[in-house]
């Protein structure tokens, strides 16, 4: 009984045998095609961010042109921030205070000298940033270059980051989004800012939206770099004039300076 | 001293299911202005980009830290070993669950995306003390359950202790916690204070008392059955403590304020010219929330009559809300000082042009989300004490545990 059920197992069917080969070679071919173009069309973003760069941004505020808002339409535009909408019965002043903004306008005056500065702010991309600590989920977390932005995956829309962030750069999304990019994607009930750009980052793009409109004014007041590298242009600029971090008591260590407040 | 007795709830059907009825026709419009919110989104709030919380938040901490508060009286029962509150020990720590159940709920229904809730509990970062709180609360309501079987079950009874110190220091880390949220934050003048840990703590005292003694009277009250002189005016004794403990923090908190020049800006404006804050700081915190029931309860008259400790209990309650109010939303109008020294003249983003404070106005359905936390929470409470034994049948004078108070009966018996 025994020696012949082994017989048994040993005699393989053939034409068993060469189906198995045909539909593991149309499988194959079928499938191949889509595993490589994928590969293919992967391959800018395939390579994971690295520390090696810290992205960041140099404002000179010397440069920077009272009454120009270049920098904040440009940044409207890249991320489908002019796609919002006021709601209907919403009231226009209310809803200044709860659309996003991710890149503003400021501008100052010195109590004692009366000297006027205008500049843009937005995320400063701290080395260690608040709202990166305080978020509960870990939706709100920093790249390893340096880039600070949300997880939209996880944001379960609390605004805990909002209260921690000391540059007031984040925004909730108070209403049902209609049209929206999609290198940026949006979604009521989550939070938001700057994340310089990073879809460019991600197509080793050079800059950001606001710098190039700035530089298409002809102001040149931002420039974006490698703080980490020393000889990026923004670490040439950097070692030359003398900068400082928004709320520098902080000890953040910002990832945007500011020349000339 | 007699045994204490514990007997469910027995005022009438009809009545006791029309104060249900009130109570879910309150916690049902919550629900509404829960769906409308998150179906249209939040710009149907008042909350906007700097004001990221509002009234739901103002409800939701008052009804977390009472939640604490209100297990105190078990914890002076247990670890303390003051027998005269061991009769109270169950109501103190059903309240204590009920109260957090219904904050904590208005809390999810705020947030922007409530239907993530379990993305919360999936993924923790622990660097936040939003991500230990969901651990603290949690296991405080886990603790305080273990904790009312240890009193109600005689099996449990061995327990009791262990559990209700277990308790007793699980409560301060909570609210330790809750006042941590705020005291953490660097980013906001008014906040990044250690002493605002502290002081949620002792508001925590004052608020779950004055909550505690307001449902005792109401329950007792209604169905008749006798509190005396004696545990009221503990009760209303203790809640004067803690009430002047409130005070006290305040003025250390708004002394350390002042005495640092960075913090003149702040301090002027909440003082003196931040409007409702102001308002609210002054009458509501200090006075309606603090001088006046203080007045009350150590009036050597009034503090003996039982409507008058009502009031007392009321006023703590309205204060506390108020408290929160300037704390949570206050604290969040002041602008945040990017540029020391330097006034903001134009701002795309409410930067505080010329210290103009951050807008915020409550609307209806926040309000009505804060209510809904109060109903459920009351909910849980008028169940539990119908179907379940949670009130003593009687706190007479002579039926209460004899304490040590009684041994020196006449000294304790003149006014203070």
């Amino acid at each position: 009984m025994k020696d012949e059920n082994e017989a048994i197992d040993e005699a393989v069917d053939p034409s068993r045998r060469a189906f198995m080969g045909v539909a593991a070679g149309v499988t194959a071919a079928v499938v191949a095609p889509g595993v490589l173009l994928h590969a293919v069309a992967a391959a800018p973003r395939s390579e994971p961010v690295t520390a090696d760069v810290r992205w960041g941004l140099l404002i000179d505020t010397a440069k920077c042109v009272d009454g120009c808002s270049a920098c904040v339409a440009a940044c409207d535009r890249e991320n489908g921030l002019d796609m919002q909408s006021k709601p209907e019965s919403q009231s226009p002043l209310k809803w200044d205070s709860q659309k996003a903004v991710w890149i503003r306008k400021v501008k100052l005056q010195d109590n004692q000298t009366g000297r006027v500065t205008t500049l843009p702010m937005m995320c400063q991309h701290c080395e260690h940033p608040p709202c990166v600590d305080v978020c509960p989920t870990g939706a709100s977390f920093k790249r390893a270059d340096g880039i600070v932005m949300v997880d939209r995956h996880l944001c379960i829309g609390c605004r805990y980051c909002m209260m921690a962030c000391p540059y007031k750069a984040r925004n909730f999304i108070h209403e049902a989004v209609h049209g929206q990019l999609t290198a940026v994607p949006r979604g009521k009930g989550c939070v938001e800012s700057c994340n310089l750009c990073v879809h460019r980052r991600d197509f080793g793009e050079e800059s950001t939206a606001c710098v190039d409109a700035c530089a298409a004014e002809g102001h040149h007041a931002i420039v974006f770099g490698d703080l980490k590298d020393p000889a990026s242009p923004i670490s040439q600029l950097l070692k030359d004039m003398p900068s400082r971090q928004i709320r520098e008591d902080l000890s953040l260590n910002t990832g945007v300076r500011y020349s000339g407040v | 001293m007699k045994r204490i007795v514990y007997r469910e709830w027995r005022i009438p059907p009809a009545r006791y299911w029309s104060i249900l009825g009130i109570l879910a026709a309150v916690a049902g419009t919550a629900v509404l202005a829960f769906g409308y919110m998150e179906h249209t989104g939040h710009w149907v709030t008042g909350m906007n980009n700097s004001v990221v919380w509002g009234t739901p938040h103002v409800f939701a901490v008052f009804l977390i830290i009472a939640a604490s508060g209100a297990l105190n009286i078990a914890s002076i029962g247990t670890v303390f070993h003051k027998p005269i509150y061991k009769p109270l020990g169950r109501l103190s720590g059903l309240l204590a669950v009920a109260l957090l159940m219904g904050g904590l709920l208005v809390l999810v229904m705020d947030l922007g995306r409530p239907e993530r809730l379990i993305v919360a509990m999936t993924n923790y970062n622990f660097s936040s003390i939003f991500a230990w709180n969901i651990f603290l609360y949690t296991g405080f309501m886990v603790i305080v359950i273990a904790y009312l079987w240890t009193m109600a079950d005689r099996q449990g009874g061995p327990f009791n202790r262990p559990v209700g110190i277990l308790a007793f220091l699980w409560r301060l880390a909570l609210t330790t916690g809750t006042g941590a949220i705020f005291g953490f934050l660097v980013a906001r003048q008014a906040y990044d204070a250690a002493i605002l840990a502290p002081m949620f703590v002792i508001m925590s005292f004052a608020y779950g008392l004055a909550i505690f003694m307001l449902v005792l009277l109401f329950a007792f009250n209604d169905e008749g059955r006798p509190i005396g002189p004696k545990v009221l005016r503990r009760l209303k004794n203790l809640l004067g403590v803690f009430v002047a403990g409130v005070l006290y923090f305040t003025l250390v908190y708004h002394l350390t304020n002042l005495y640092g020049a960075k913090n003149d800006g702040l301090e002027h404006w909440l003082m003196l010219s931040g409007g409702i804050y102001t308002f609210l700081f002054w009458v509501g915190w200090v006075l309606i929330g603090g001088l006046l029931p203080l007045g009350i309860l150590y009036h050597p008259e009034l503090s003996k009559e039982r409507n008058w400790i009502v009031a007392a209990c009321s006023l703590v309650i309205l204060g506390g809300l108020a408290t929160l109010y300037v704390i949570i939303i206050g604290s969040q109008a002041y602008p945040i000082q990017m540029f020391p020294g330097q006034t903001i003249l134009e701002s795309g983003f409410f930067d505080g042009v010329n210290g103009q404070p951050g807008p915020y106005s409550p609307t209806i359905p926040e309000v009505l989300l804060g209510l809904g936390g109060v109903a459920i929470a009351l909910i849980i409470t008028v169940v539990g004490v119908r179907v379940l034994q949670f009130l003593p049948e009687s706190l007479a004078d002579d039926v209460v545990p004899v304490d040590e108070e009684t041994l020196s009966e006449e000294a304790f018996a003149k006014p203070a």
